[in-house]
């Protein structure tokens, strides 16, 4: 690989680089209180959120840095950021 | 050699320097402009946009913003979509585009500004000095510092060619002393729409941002890559010193005019003294240059014209027959208690064999006038380090003892 000038690269470059190993606390649903609202899959900076075929939605690990937006916009409190333990 | 610049007195005519300088961005052809106001810069900006308000430039976009860091800001946008930028600033404007100014050096994107250099707060002082556009030397920006009006005006087409050349791709500044140029009426010949469009091709961006086919510009790098670009930045520097050369010679071609490449010589043939210095202040030590010349005083000039890149095979080969080296700086490194073209020129000579005595005046800070008188002190000062050495290697001229 040769770098380019100035940087210039084409998008998803950083898929490579699976950033969720920056994370300290871990969200997870409950779907008993969850209203499908899409607010956690629109408001995730990091597009860690997406949806399931029963209109659920699910994170994806890999890149979840844990920044908890979800969990503190979700109006139902349907996510709970837990603690990431070995 | 130098060759000797032919002004044609039918073409020429008296204007501000701001307009001059206006005109030559408008000849220029440029897509965006985007500035924020700041004196002694306005009238370079009121003038563009009258320009563009009038329909005198096509195609250009002028982008109106609320501060100097938003001003460059839009242009690191408009120049990735390949569209040829330009701004204008000053002293704290500068200052407050700091962070992006090593942004578009980093990107690679090659916008033109032009500096009206001015002092920086605190005290608030208005008038001119190089610390603005000196203070930031390092962020990769290609600096080029103009004598008259004349000259700044045929060096932004210079710059625009040097900056967007393939090999480079760097920004560039054009820097002109605040009010002692921007507002100064003289005569000079505006610069040529027909032969400017000879002279500079059109902008063709090595990239160019497209929703239709997207790009990251300036990605993320870590330790394993970052090295690499900073290199590469370098690199082009290095390349910017022949284009330098390269564009001045083909403007001269072209145009008739030349004021030196990276430098340019004055009366250095024979001169065991040569002053070194940028800016306005060329034309007051020409004029005691010929006056102490008929008193058959061998003193002579280098102007630098370039300080980024800096051009230290240039100065070495220029200086390498005189007995002394007086540099004038309008800036100060605090705490160094050295202008940086004096610290710089003695860095480019210690691993050489030239043991020439190398002695530095920080001058006209804040806007003092510079007097004939002092630069003769300074050169009879020369003349004395001349045959006794250096006493003081640095210091303050016309420094008002009364006062402290």
């Amino acid at each position: 690989m040769k770098i380019p000038i100035g940087g210039v690269c084409e998008p998803g470059t950083t898929i490579a680089n699976k950033t969720g190993g920056w994370r300290t606390y871990r969200p997870v649903y409950d779907y008993e209180k969850c209203i499908k609202c899409k607010l956690c899959e629109l408001l995730c900076p990091d597009m860690s959120v997406f949806p399931k075929e029963d209109g659920y939605f699910q994170f994806n690990y890999d890149y979840c840095k844990g920044c908890g937006i979800c969990a503190n916009e979700c109006p139902k409190s349907a996510i709970t950021m837990v603690l990431e333990e070995k | 050699m130098t060759p000797k610049g032919d002004l044609k007195m039918d073409k020429m005519v008296v204007v501000e320097g701001s307009y001059a300088v206006a005109h030559a961005v408008k000849v220029c052809r440029p897509n965006v402009i985007s500035a924020y106001p700041i004196t002694p810069q306005t009238h370079i900006v009121e003038d563009l946009a009258k320009f563009i308000a009038d329909g005198e430039i096509q195609n250009c976009e002028c982008i109106n913003v609320e501060s100097e860091f938003s001003a460059l800001s839009a242009l690191v946008g408009s120049s990735a979509v390949g569209a040829r930028s330009y701004s204008a600033t000053t002293s704290q404007g500068l200052e407050l585009m700091h962070e992006v100014l090593f942004n578009v050096a980093g990107m690679r994107l090659p916008i033109v500004m032009t500096v009206a250099n001015r002092a920086v707060s605190a005290p608030i002082n208005i008038w001119n000095d190089h610390q603005d556009a000196i203070s930031q030397r390092d962020t990769g920006w290609i600096q080029l510092y103009g004598e008259n009006i004349q000259e700044v005006s045929d060096m932004t087409a210079q710059a625009f060619k040097i900056a967007e050349d393939k090999d480079i791709l760097m920004p560039a500044m054009v820097c002109m002393d605040g009010f002692i140029l921007s507002h100064v009426y003289e005569p000079l010949v505006m610069l040529e729409q027909d032969l400017t469009d000879e002279f500079l091709p059109s902008y063709e961006p090595l990239n160019i941002l497209d929703p239709k086919k997207p790009l990251s510009f300036g990605a993320f790098a870590d330790p394993n890559y970052y090295t690499e670009f900073r290199y590469m930045q370098q690199k082009a520097m290095t390349n910017a010193l022949k284009k330098i050369e390269d564009a001045a010679d083909e403007f001269y071609d072209l145009f008739g005019r030349y004021y030196g490449g990276l430098i340019d010589e004055y009366q250095t043939e024979d001169a065991d003294i040569i002053l070194m210095a940028m800016g306005s202040i060329i034309g007051t030590i020409k004029d005691t240059i010929d006056k102490l010349r008929q008193k058959g005083v061998k003193v002579g000039l280098l102007k630098v014209r370039a300080f980024r890149p800096f051009p230290a095979e240039a100065i070495r080969k220029a200086v390498k027959d005189a007995k002394i080296v007086v540099v004038l700086d309008k800036n100060i490194s605090l705490g160094l208690n050295e202008g940086a073209l004096f610290t710089e020129t003695k860095s480019c000579l210690y691993n050489t064999s030239n043991h020439v005595p190398v002695v530095g005046y920080m001058i006209g800070h804040g806007g003092r006038d510079i007097r004939m008188s002092t630069i003769e002190n300074i050169i009879s000062e020369a003349q004395e380090v001349m045959k006794s050495g250096i006493k003081v290697e640095s210091q303050f001229t016309d420094l008002r003892e009364e006062l402290l």
